[in-house]
């Protein structure tokens, strides 16, 4: 285990390296095309360093606060929903690690992220959605996915990769739209005054556009395809800390139905989630792209672990797919991990858990249930500051706990 | 001469010494991974009267199945020992199931919305102590295997490091995990 955790560590940092030289690369051919003086390129280059410079900084100081911002989680205590905590403390325990905070988005999709600089800091958040359609092992699945995340020390990395890709589309973005706006106005202009001096210009120019349009799909396909491998060995760390990896792929197959899209989710968060928040299913031209193995393949593959340990996940990713295994071979040591029970549960009825997704949601901003004993449930809004309500029904006076 | 011996027994010293804290460190963590069952283990107990309170009213006929639980719970309470531990946690861990499973046949139970509650909780606490005894199980190997093996045997005899135990509960019990029902 502790080679992978290294070994995740070191790409962390190689692509931060990386991101650093096409963004510098990137500043130099900005420069170089603005005027042929190489001065103009070395302050691109400095320019460009110092972005990512602070971007990095930023990145690690606050790239979960900011993910967790824009996906609009809210810090909830155990009384909203006891069994996602007991399920999480349960993920803490069997992964060895700090308790992280626990968030809930206010969205009918099912989904779910895990982001932080370390296991120490390390917050996991789910929409209600999940919590109102999974039952405890599916949810297990989903919270010791996350929790894999962590223990895997993914989280930093794709948040620090996640405000990097972003950055670097932005500055191409504003580059491109800026050669748009200046080519239709006085670029024709300058560029005709000198035959040789501007035919260079325009070859630095070509290059310059190729470029700047290049950088982003390279930096989102690496980022993609480190992000997909890291999705199969959550998978697989998912199925030995619950030891039930059937919790898991019930769960992928339940969110894999939703239709609804997550509203809060965007591009660049899109890899943080358990499953893409922004595809559908079957969408086979943009698999290059993807940001997740298709769930398919993730359902069969945990549906044919004969155990819950590492070198079972690695053997029926070997039956499912002709690819080699993502698993490092340090995690295939001998180690029997027995696949426990299922917790019998009586499926709730879509009607249940369309009304379970709304309490979830109302309790999550802040309203308060009362029980009456007439049968009737009382919803207080927030902003009701009295401690006694008169239920509407029998005209009994409940105290508000 | 005299100098080589010096750094001879300086460096036997260093070796000992490095060892010693490592067992040190070790039993430690033997310690911190036990105190975590302990806390699991407490909170079943706590939880057991509550739930008991609660099925009360519901489940007359079903006393016997209740002492068993209610005396499981003393037997395990009394425990001194992490092997007498472990068998009472197992005893208990049985005569929970058995009562769950008979919770089944008492639709009106799995309505109550406090049973509901207790219950979440009680399975919870069988997972942790599941999970909690895997780490705890892990760092006993780490340690028997230090106080058994050359050199730091000899460190471990000089001062007192024993072998501590495993923390097995029997795996017919373990199969027999409490299945329980979340029905709405």
């Amino acid at each position: 285990m502790w080679e992978q955790i290294r070994a995740n560590k070191r790409n962390s940092i190689l692509l931060l390296m990386l991101m650093a030289a096409v963004l510098g690369l990137l500043g130099w051919i900005i420069g170089m095309s603005v005027s042929p003086d190489p001065q103009a390129g070395i302050f691109g280059v400095v320019v460009a360093l110092v972005i990512w410079f602070v971007l990095a900084l930023v990145s690690f100081s606050s790239g979960d606060a900011i993910f967790l911002a824009a996906s609009k989680a809210m810090p909830v205590t155990k009384d909203v929903h006891p069994q996602l905590f007991n399920v999480v403390e349960e993920m803490a325990i069997a992964a060895q690690l700090p308790v992280p905070k626990v968030y809930i988005i206010n969205d009918p999709a099912p989904n779910a992220f895990a982001t932080g600089r370390s296991p120490q800091s390390a917050s996991l958040a789910v929409t209600a959605g999940l919590l109102g359609k999974l039952n405890r092992d599916e949810l297990q699945g989903v919270v010791g996915h996350e929790m894999s995340h962590i223990l895997h020390r993914d989280i930093l990395f794709v948040t620090v990769a996640g405000v990097m890709l972003g950055a670097i589309t932005l500055i191409s973005q504003v580059f491109l739209r800026s050669m748009f706006y200046s080519s239709m106005g006085s670029g024709r202009r300058y560029s005709s005054r000198g035959r040789n001096a501007g035919g260079a210009q325009a070859i630095l120019l070509l290059i310059a556009i190729i470029c700047a349009i290049l950088a982003p799909i390279m930096a989102t396909l690496l980022y993609f395809a480190l992000s997909r491998r890291r999705e199969y060995l959550a998978d697989a760390g998912s199925a030995r800390l619950t030891r039930y990896p059937e919790g898991l792929a019930n769960a992928l197959e339940k969110i894999s139905q939703n239709t609804v899209p997550l509203a809060v989710a965007n591009k660049v968060t899109a890899p943080m989630y358990i499953v893409n928040p922004l595809q559908q299913e079957g969408m086979k031209l943009s698999d290059l792209t993807s940001t997740h193995p298709p769930i398919s393949e993730r359902i069969k593959i945990l549906r044919g672990m004969s155990g819950a340990s590492f070198a079972d996940y690695s053997d029926a990713f070997n039956k499912t797919t002709s690819r080699t295994t993502p698993i490092p071979s340090s995690a295939l040591k001998d180690e029997t991990v027995q696949i426990r029970s299922s917790v019998q549960q009586s499926p709730a009825s879509a009607k249940n858990q369309h009304r379970n997704i709304g309490d979830i949601m109302q309790r999550t901003s802040g309203y308060r249930f009362v029980d009456c004993s007439c049968g009737l449930k009382l919803k207080i809004p927030p902003n009701y500051k009295t401690d006694k309500v008169q239920c509407p029904r029998c005209g009994q006076v409940l105290p508000i706990s | 001469m005299i100098g080589i011996i010096i750094l001879v027994s300086l460096v036997i010293v260093v070796a000992i010494i490095g060892m010693y804290n490592s067992l040190v460190r070790l039993r430690n963590q033997v310690d911190n991974a036990w105190s975590q069952i302990d806390v699991q283990l407490k909170r079943r107990h706590d939880l057991i009267p509550n739930l008991i309170e609660t099925v009360k009213g519901y489940m007359q006929h079903e006393r016997g199945t209740l002492e068993a639980v209610t005396n499981a719970r003393s037997q395990a309470m009394g425990a001194k020992s992490v092997v007498e531990s472990a068998k009472a946690e197992g005893v208990l861990g049985r005569a929970l199931s058995k009562f769950l499973l008979t919770v089944e046949a008492y639709p009106d139970l799995k309505a109550n919305q406090n049973f509901l509650a207790l219950q979440e909780e009680l399975s919870s606490t069988e997972n942790k102590i599941s999970f909690s005894r895997q780490a705890y199980n892990d760092q006993v190997l780490f340690f028997n295997n230090k106080t058994q093996m050359f050199p730091s045997n000899i460190i471990a005899s000089m001062f007192n490091f024993a072998k501590r135990d495993f923390f097995e509960i029997e795996d017919s019990v373990e199969k027999a995990v409490p299945k329980v029902s979340f029905g709405n």
